[in-house]
């Protein structure tokens, strides 16, 4: 191999790696931007939709701009037209959700966070099952409980009602919650629940004053998934609660079938829209979390 | 012949300066440490060389050729891990295997490698495990079979031996030794660990904050330490460094510490100087290692001082002794048959051939 | 009594969720298994009646449409989901910039329920002004797209939706799966002279097994549940083409009043789930005590 020869084949190699990486890069934005136009585009429609005239949809295609701003649709969609029976509109539905996912959410929480205390942190014989006992709950298809259920709400005569949503969120939620924040708790040391004890904290001063104030990004991971999983239930809500009583991913869905002789696409992208914006929402704001959710739920089982 | 020259270097992370003009150069058959403390930019310099980070400035050559730009597969090169970086999913063949067939090296030729190879570092029963059923020791092994197989022209260490316990670690250091031995390869070898440093390396570049602080043999590195921090970073504990000042009389020039007066000073005559100084009272820093300290007077350059024994440390084939000199701390270590005792004055002997001095202001030996 | 409260308190706590769910999960499964051998209509009847209502599932076009849709509604998904996201989350693995953007983009359906991906999409694939008019007015004039109103295709809209919800979870635990790789591994590669391709290809997608494992389980359970998508998207139809168990088990429970047969195919699928979930849960805490 003579000098001549190993410079220009570094130099051929430099040259010939400096297009195949130009081309490599090329190729892999046309991809990740045409996927991001996949993504986006069904909330494109739904947006451009909304602010449509039933005149433009007819007119226009679903990528096409509408003309001017119109609310109309909106204002059908959240307070109806005014007129009495057969006027639906999701304001109502909006604050059955509100009031049926703080209460459960709260209250999985907490009990997913004292479990996962106990079972992190007071060890006994046999927690490793307890937890595996919970956590198929995860797992479950819920139609395999859906008519003891729906029996077990009408004998406490909280069938079709927020509150009987209320208990449902809440228990389903446990096995969830449980595992998140068991999934925390094992990470903390456990010198310091046995440096808190030898200062003489008992078990709830421990838990409430050492375990709780360092939990609250397990707390914001729990929080937006049970928030993100109840807002957006669709089956227990539709098995357990109807008319006035509805959350509002039913009542979209009614609201939706129902439409009467014309389809008007513009209230139904608005009414959409409505229902996902509070997720939506949370998930813009604080995506880190939703995603981390989303993962240790499913990778750490 | 120069088997790898770095010119001018240097490399930012955003606005931080992780390595600054480095220079250094190496002959072929060498053994070339990168020693320094975490984040002195070693493992970057080490990556740089590979090829696998880029360089901000400055030229990196392999037997004279410019490769600044070139692919790491291109450079003639081999690497051994800190972590093995074995491939999980290959068996040991395949990982030994694996740069031989992307450069679509012929069947026979890489059986008779992977043959030589594996005999050679006694992994031939091993040859169809995975990683993870390996030993930590025999997991090294394989990652320097895998280097050893591309006959490379450099091999390129990181910090390999760092995720042995302290047993094995002296052992596969010798084995790296034997190795360098035998197949008298050009290395360069990253670690943070002084005596690997020394034992391995025919040359030793000690770094800090991105800077080359001295590049030397190891004896020059132990002997003659350029700086402050090269003083103090080599040798466990590190030599003693007292303030005091370089005081003249006629030719000769006399070491006072602080708080000390003219009757304690210590004459510097057979004090190699860098460079010849005619200040007058310098501020500057003694240093002296303690093990060039001694209990008895062993020869006629030795220089007798009395100081307070304040804390002893046995450490069972010798002990570490703190004295107080001149309100200022110096450690000597000594045999633990001699007794030294605790809060007793005591008689001790400086090796003053074995001394070095450093400007206080510039850190820089003088 | 004092002490013993305090030595047992943590059983105490840990009481009522081990309570509710044993209640509520183990005693509602067990409730329904024996109600699905019964043969109870409207309300509930406690007589044994033996396997009659699995008999008579089985027997039941519609439940045999549901499970063949069920098949092929999971492979596709499966598949589909699985493809596009090692894709994405391979090319977002390559310092790609606005990457935070692009995974904000890939997820966001994941915030959605099914019933706004569902009535999204059956806007967008309503045969008369949506995705066919768009194309007819860009100019191609034959081009049809009435999936939906189509006994034969409609099943593949409920792909198209379910894979545009759930392929940017895929793409997440990828990515997190891939990041979490040692680096030295992808640097010892590129010194052994692999490319790009052969490093995904032969080392980091191989490493991605307990992946590839955690999104086969998730999506698979995430079809066996589907209901909502359903629901919003056809109803089951046209006709009954496009049901699916979960829809055939709220049917038959409270539109047909059938609750023995329906507990007998909600069973079915709980079953279905356990055979995926149970060898999984298995292998997690192994993997787990090995650690």
């Amino acid at each position: 191999m003579s000098v001549n020869n190993t410079i220009t084949s570094y130099k051929q190699l430099e040259e010939r790696s400096k297009i195949t990486n130009l081309l490599l890069r090329w190729f892999l934005y046309f991809i990740l931007i045409l996927f991001a136009f996949y993504f986006i585009f069904p909330l494109y429609v739904m947006i451009v939709t909304s602010f449509k005239t039933m005149e433009e949809i007819r007119q226009g295609t679903l990528l096409t701009w509408p003309s001017q701003l119109n609310f109309e649709s909106w204002a059908v969609a959240w307070g109806g037209r005014g007129y009495g029976a057969g006027d639906t509109f999701l304001r109502p539905y909006f604050w059955n959700s509100i009031k049926m996912v703080v209460p459960a959410v709260i209250f999985s929480t907490f009990i997913g966070a004292m479990t996962g205390y106990v079972l992190t942190k007071w060890r006994f014989k046999g927690d490793r099952w307890i937890f595996l006992f919970l956590l198929f709950g995860c797992f479950i298809p819920f139609q395999a409980i859906l008519l003891p259920m729906a029996r077990t709400l009408g004998v406490l005569g909280i069938s079709n009602s927020i509150l009987g949503l209320v208990v449902v969120h809440s228990i389903y939620g446990i096995p969830f919650t449980t595992l998140f924040f068991r999934n925390y708790y094992v990470s903390i040391p456990d010198e310091l629940i046995k440096a808190a004890r030898i200062d003489g904290a008992g078990f709830f001063k421990i838990f409430f004053k050492i375990l709780l104030p360092i939990s609250a990004p397990i707390i914001v991971v729990t929080v937006i998934w049970q928030f993100t999983q109840i807002w957006n239930d669709f089956l227990f809500g539709a098995t357990f609660s109807f008319g006035k009583a509805a959350p509002i991913q039913v009542a979209l869905n009614n609201m939706v079938l129902s439409s009467t002789s014309v389809k008007e696409y513009n209230v139904d992208m608005a009414s959409s829209i409505i229902a996902g914006f509070p997720t939506l929402i949370v998930y813009v704001l604080a995506g880190k979390y939703f995603i981390r959710g989303l993962t240790s739920g499913a990778v750490k089982g | 012949m120069i088997a790898l020259k770095i010119q001018d270097l240097s490399k930012n992370f955003g606005s931080t300066e992780v390595l600054k003009k480095i220079n250094v150069e190496i002959e072929e058959g060498n053994f070339l440490v990168l020693l320094g403390p975490s984040g002195c930019g070693k493992s970057t310099l080490l990556n740089i060389i590979a090829g696998l980070e880029t360089i901000d400035e400055g030229e990196v050559f392999i037997d004279d050729y410019n490769v600044s730009k070139v692919e790491p597969k291109d450079r003639n090169i081999a690497m051994v891990f800190q972590s093995y970086a074995l491939y999980p999913s290959m068996n040991v063949k395949e990982n030994i295997t694996f740069g031989l067939k992307q450069s679509k090296t012929p069947k026979d030729k890489i059986e008779e490698q992977l043959k030589k190879i594996s005999s050679f570092l006694k992994v031939n029963e091993l040859l169809n495990r995975k990683p993870s059923q390996l030993s930590g020791g025999q997991r090294q092994r394989v990652a320097i079979g895998r280097a050893l197989v591309r006959e490379p022209r450099i091999f390129l260490f990181d910090e390999p031996l760092s995720n042995l316990d302290a047993k094995l670690r002296v052992e596969m250091r010798r084995e790296i030794k034997i190795l360098h031995q035998k197949l008298k390869t050009t290395v360069v070898y990253v670690t943070h660990d002084q005596t690997e440093a020394m034992s391995l390396g025919t040359k030793i570049a000690i770094m800090n904050h991105g800077v080359i602080q001295q590049s030397d043999t190891p004896k020059n590195i132990y002997n003659k330490p350029q700086n402050v921090f090269v003083a103090d970073f080599i040798g466990s504990p590190p030599m003693n460094l007292t303030e005091g000042k370089l005081t003249k009389e006629g030719n000769n020039f006399y070491f006072v510490p602080n708080e000390a007066n003219e009757t304690n000073k210590i004459p510097l005559k057979n004090y190699d100087f860098v460079k010849p100084i005619n200040e007058n009272n310098k501020e500057v820093l003694f240093g002296i290692r303690p093990e060039h300290i001694f209990h008895k007077k062993t020869n006629e350059n030795d220089f007798e001082v009395k100081m307070k024994s304040e804390l002893n440390e046995y450490i069972g084939h010798e002990q570490i002794v703190t004295f107080n000199y001149f309100n200022q701390e110096i450690l000597g270590k000594f045999s633990s048959t001699i007794e030294m005792g605790t809060n007793k004055e005591v008689n001790l002997y400086f090796d003053l051939t074995q001394v070095s001095l450093f400007d206080k202001n510039t850190s820089q030996r003088i | 009594m004092f002490k013993w409260l305090e030595k047992n308190l943590p059983k105490i706590v840990l009481a009522p969720s081990v309570g509710l769910i044993s209640w509520f999960v183990y005693g509602f499964i067990l409730w329904t298994l024996y109600i699905s051998f019964t043969n109870s209509k409207i309300l509930p009847k406690y007589e044994l009646w033996g396997v009659g209502q699995y008999v008579k599932l089985w027997g039941l076009r519609k439940w045999h449409i549901a499970v063949d849709n069920l098949l092929i509604f999971t492979v596709l998904f499966l598949a589909i989901c699985i493809v596009i996201g090692v894709v994405l989350a391979i090319f977002l693995d390559q310092k790609i910039r606005a990457e935070g953007v692009l995974r904000t983009i890939y997820l966001y359906p994941m915030a959605l329920s099914f019933i706004v991906t569902g009535t999204a999409w059956k806007w967008i694939l309503n045969p008369t002004l949506g995705i066919q008019k768009l194309f007819i007015d860009m100019g191609f004039e034959n081009f049809t797209f009435d999936w939906l109103v189509n006994r034969e295709m409609a099943i593949y809209t409920i792909v198209i939706a379910g894979v545009w919800q759930s392929s940017g979870f895929v793409m997440a635990l990828f990515l997190a799966g891939l990041r979490s790789i040692d680096d030295e591994i992808v640097k010892a590669a590129k010194i052994d002279g692999a490319g790009l391709f052969t490093v995904y290809w032969k080392i980091l997608i191989p490493m991605m097994r307990p992946v590839f494992f955690t999104s086969f389980v998730i999506l698979v359970h995430i079809s066996i549940k589907s209901y909502d998508l359903i629901v919003a998207l056809t109803q089951g139809g046209p006709g009954i083409s496009t049901t699916m168990p979960a829809l055939f088990m709220t049917q038959t429970a409270f539109h047909k009043s059938q609750v023995g047969l329906s507990a007998a195919s909600a069973m079915m699928m709980f079953m279905a789930v356990a055979a995926v979930i149970i060898p999984y849960l298995y292998s997690e805490l192994r993997r787990e005590n090995v650690s």
